[in-house]
């Protein structure tokens, strides 16, 4: 049973390590979507930041064939019918990611309940959900995030009340209709009590509850898998709270292959889940981590990332009272790996605003470089697609942007755009609205026929 | 994000600043409720503003980037305030005795002024013994005033005010279709909510279309449906109608010396009947553009002007016809899709309604964005800019300085730096519009109020103290 999680788990690591530094690449990155045959693309000095090791090379040629980045370096040669793209010195970068958004899986949040998968119905606890049962390529989110320049995300469910709340994945913002590039990528659990917002009053559970709910179901977990066939054999297995399906969702998280991804804010409940984490050997990241920055010591020395909105600053619940500005700077100064996610509130209609957050981490302290990290190779590391996106290097997936001006200003605006080695047009429902209506003036014929 | 309400202040501005000046040499002078009506007018400020600039020193802000707020960028330019107000702007002034700032490299404009939030009524934290922003017992609720509910030790005060936020609009939530009252405040940390009661600004009355007052109501008895949101509105003005009319009779009587019965008072009724009157400006949250028609049209019907619809995120669409009846727009620059009637938003919305000639602005509605108008503004105008229209940074600081308090009636008061006016200003680290700026002094009335440089400026409120995170830059600049 171990070997079946590892194979369920552990392809899309195994296939991440074999990236070639050799020019096109037709093999697919992942068994689950395939880079399809593309076209051929030449950028012409750009100013690239590849996010990589080779920092950042001014004037520099992009060169982008089969789906992939095929060259990356000064002085290139365009290849033969390649379309040319003179980037005149403007920014290059990697598509970037989104995390913790709901992206494809939730169109509208309010009142329109059947456009909203984003969490469990059922029952309170479910590790099995899995976002990558709902993703929806023609979400209309999907173009609005990417013409600002988002090519990933990482798709989580949203936490309500209980404990487990399912499986994340991880989507390309590309043509689709596959656009998973990765299910399970990440069990999200809750440890402190969600905060009084509007709508229907959710159940409280305190700490001690959340807790005890959370041993005793990975307790469970562990037991088990440690023999699963002995599950269905009759008085072979003492009664568990967990459903199987639930149960069979842990084995990944128990055995340290899949991101247990815990949402909390508070310190003292930011260090609980390290040590927690480290006891039980969890590849554990953080989700929240408001007060990250008073945990930053414990958390690098664990090697937990962190997903954090930095423009978080208010004492908005009583679990988040040193939030502050000067959390991203705090946190990557000591050395913990920083991912951002997109707003807090409608991550996923603000997936375009990553790079406005991103910015204003730089402007509170954070280096330029790393703030770019955070939205792309840090994410793809994480989240385990590390060897097919991240980074302006040889044999990754063509996600490529090319900007007006520097990405993290909120001036500026993507002016081409590749994900997976395709040319995506700058177009989305909103700049279609737009056009319809830019001349009020125009009455001749009702603005449907335009 | 679901907190969306609104109110308004009406235009009472040397009448106000006259009473406020009474109020303060006869602190004990209150009005007596059983003659409120003698003076044959509606009374309008029960809760009068005790706010008073604080101490200042004549100051020069010198050789900065000057973004005047009327549509004007001068280089190289000074500032100079005393006693509270502009007195110039311009190149090489020179001022004796005048504190004098260093602005080479920097930018300054007028303090920003958010049309739109909640600060105080939904507070930081945000717990249920705290949640005082929507009375959302019944869809009318005109006698409500968000004054009164205001917590003034949010922390959020101070947060936006290290963001550049001089002065706010406090509104009631829109759970209902008529929320109450809004407020306009000085934003300086205070006790009271009438210590930062921005004297002599006008009223507003929160009134709300759309899809929120149907979610509250529709299984309590209704509105369900967006007509009963309109037969709501139309029933509570006709009502407002007929109590003002009785009580014109009263006064009209008793001055032709009949013996006359007033009227019994109804605190609701005498907000809508001063709505009617043109003393209370209506704030109307409104989401999609047939629903700002049909508004217009109810507006017509009992003879009241809308001031503003906010959330106007199809107001592109109708900008035409804001133009024509003189309503304000106001916009996010990026928000959008969060429920139905939010799905047409786009981000060249408030360049195309500032393009057709009608008067548009950003606003936040939220804690967080309010501390970053600028940047808000700033993608609003780069928007407006990739799809060929001409947008200036002096023009576009108007969308958070100028035109908002346009919306409140105070243009007179703030909203640009001209001589005269209310000194409330910023001084930038850099082009407001770049990401990397930050607000590095904060002036209101000319007092220095924050001051990114100096710990001792960077305000905590009571909330605050002794509690995690409080270091040296805790506060504001937190």
């Amino acid at each position: 049973m171990k070997a079946l999680i590892l194979s369920w788990a552990l392809a899309f690591a195994a296939t991440a390590v074999a990236a070639a530094p050799a020019a096109p690449l037709a093999a697919p990155a992942t068994p689950v979507v395939a880079a399809p045959a593309g076209p051929t693309f030449f950028i012409h000095n750009g100013k690239l930041y590849t996010v990589g090791a080779a920092g950042t090379i001014a004037g520099g040629d992009v060169i982008i064939a089969g789906g992939k980045i095929a060259a990356v370096g000064q002085n290139l040669t365009p290849p033969a019918g390649a379309t040319i793209i003179e980037a005149h010195g403007k920014p290059v970068t990697p598509g970037l990611m989104a995390s913790a958004t709901q992206l494809s899986i939730q169109e509208i949040q309010l009142g329109a309940a059947e456009s909203n998968d984003s969490s469990p119905d059922l029952t309170e606890d479910t590790a099995a959900f899995d976002v990558a049962d709902a993703i929806n390529p023609n979400s209309t989110l999907i173009p609005v995030a990417r013409i600002a320049g988002v090519t990933r995300s990482l798709v989580m469910p949203v936490d309500g009340a209980g404990v487990f709340f399912g499986q994340a994945a991880v989507i390309h913002l590309g043509n689709g209709p596959d656009i998973l590039v990765k299910r399970a990528a990440g069990q999200l659990v809750r440890l402190e009590p969600s905060v009084a917002t509007f709508g229907p009053p959710q159940k409280k559970l305190s700490r001690p509850d959340l807790w005890a709910q959370f041993r005793e179901t990975l307790d469970d977990a562990r037991e088990y898998w440690a023999e699963r066939a002995g599950y269905h054999k009759p008085g072979g297995y003492r009664d568990q709270r967990t459903f199987r399906i639930d149960l069979d969702a842990l084995g990944p998280v128990i055995q340290g292959q899949e991101p247990l991804i815990v949402h909390v804010d508070r310190a003292s409940d930011i260090r609980e889940a390290v040590q927690y984490a480290q006891a039980n050997k969890l590849k554990l990241v953080i989700f929240g981590a408001q007060e990250g920055w008073m945990a930053a010591r414990e958390l690098a020395a664990a090697h937990v990332p962190v997903i954090i909105d930095p423009d978080l600053n208010l004492p908005d619940s009583f679990s988040d009272l040193g939030a502050t500005l000067r959390n991203a700077a705090l946190l990557d100064k000591a050395g913990v790996t920083v991912i951002f996610q997109p707003q807090a509130d409608d991550p996923s209609q603000y997936a375009r605003t990553i790079t406005q957050i991103a910015g204003n981490a730089v402007a509170n302290g954070m280096p330029w470089d790393h703030a770019l990290a955070a939205i792309t190779r840090n994410p793809a590391e994480v989240f385990g697609i590390a060897g097919q996106y991240g980074t302006l290097e040889t044999g990754k997936d063509a996600d490529v942007v090319i900007w007006d001006g520097d990405p993290l200003e909120v001036t500026s605006a993507p002016t081409a755009l590749f994900i997976r080695g395709q040319r995506i047009p700058l177009v989305s429902r909103q700049t279609l609205l737009r056009d319809r209506y830019r001349n009020l003036n125009d009455r001749h014929m009702p603005f449907a026929y335009r | 994000m679901e907190r969306r309400y609104w109110p308004i202040l009406g235009a009472l501005a040397l009448f106000a600043a006259a009473l406020v000046a009474v109020w303060l040499i006869i602190p004990a002078h209150k009005p007596v409720t059983g003659q409120a009506h003698v003076a044959d007018q509606f009374p309008d400020d029960q809760f009068p503003s005790t706010y008073r600039p604080y101490p200042s020193r004549p100051t020069l802000i010198r050789n900065a980037t000057v973004l005047t707020g009327t549509d004007r960028e001068i280089d190289h330019a000074d500032v100079l305030m005393a006693k509270g107000k502009i007195v110039a702007v311009g190149r090489n002034l020179t001022a004796a005795g005048a504190v004098v700032i260093d602005g080479t490299g920097k930018f300054v404009t007028p303090g920003i002024i958010d049309v739109h939030s909640h600060l105080g009524v939904y507070p930081s934290p945000n717990v249920e013994s705290m949640s005082d922003g929507n009375e959302a017992v019944k869809p009318v609720t005109p006698e409500v005033r968000s004054e009164n509910s205001v917590w003034p030790q949010d922390p959020a005060f101070s947060r936006a005010l290290a963001g550049g936020v001089t002065t706010l609009e406090i509104l009631p939530g829109s759970a209902n279709l008529i929320g109450g009252r809004s407020v306009v405040l000085k934003n300086v940390p205070a006790i009271t909510s009438e210590a930062m009661k921005f004297p002599g600004a006008p009223y507003g009355l929160k009134m709300a279309c759309g899809e929120n007052p149907k979610r509250v109501y529709g299984a309590k008895g209704g509105p369900m449906t967006l007509m009963g949101n309109v037969a709501g509105y139309r029933a509570a003005f006709q009502k407002a109608a007929e109590y003002r009319d009785k009580w014109r009779k009263y006064w009209a009587d008793k001055k032709a010396g009949h013996d006359a019965t007033p009227p019994d008072r109804d605190i609701g009724l005498e907000t809508l009947a001063l709505v009617l009157d043109g003393k209370i400006r209506v704030q109307m949250h409104c989401y999609r553009s047939d629903e700002m028609a049909t508004m217009i049209d109810v507006s017509h019907e009992f003879g009241f002007h809308i001031a503003a619809f906010h959330h106007a995120t199809e107001a592109y669409k109708v900008a035409d016809l804001l133009k024509k009846n003189g309503i304000c727009a106001v916009m996010w620059a990026d928000w959008w899709g969060f429920k139905m009637e939010a799905y047409d938003a786009i981000p060249e919305g408030i360049a195309l309604v500032d393009h057709a000639g009608a008067c548009a602005m950003i606003h936040s509605d939220d804690a967080i964005g309010i501390q970053r108008l600028n940047q808000e503004v700033a993608k609003a105008m780069a928007a407006g800019r990739r799809m060929g229209l001409p947008i200036t940074r002096a023009h576009a600081v108007a969308w958070m300085t100028r035109n908002p308090a346009k919306a409140l009636g105070i243009l007179n008061r703030t909203g640009t730096l001209e001589k005269g006016k209310d000194a409330d200003v910023v001084l930038w680290t850099g082009d407001p519009f770049s990401v990397y700026a930050h607000a590095e002094k904060v002036f209101i009335d000319g007092a220095l109020m924050y001051d990114r440089d100096n710990p001792k400026l960077s305000p905590r409120s009571d909330f605050e103290l002794g509690q995690v995170g409080q270091g040296p830059n805790g506060g504001a600049g937190q």
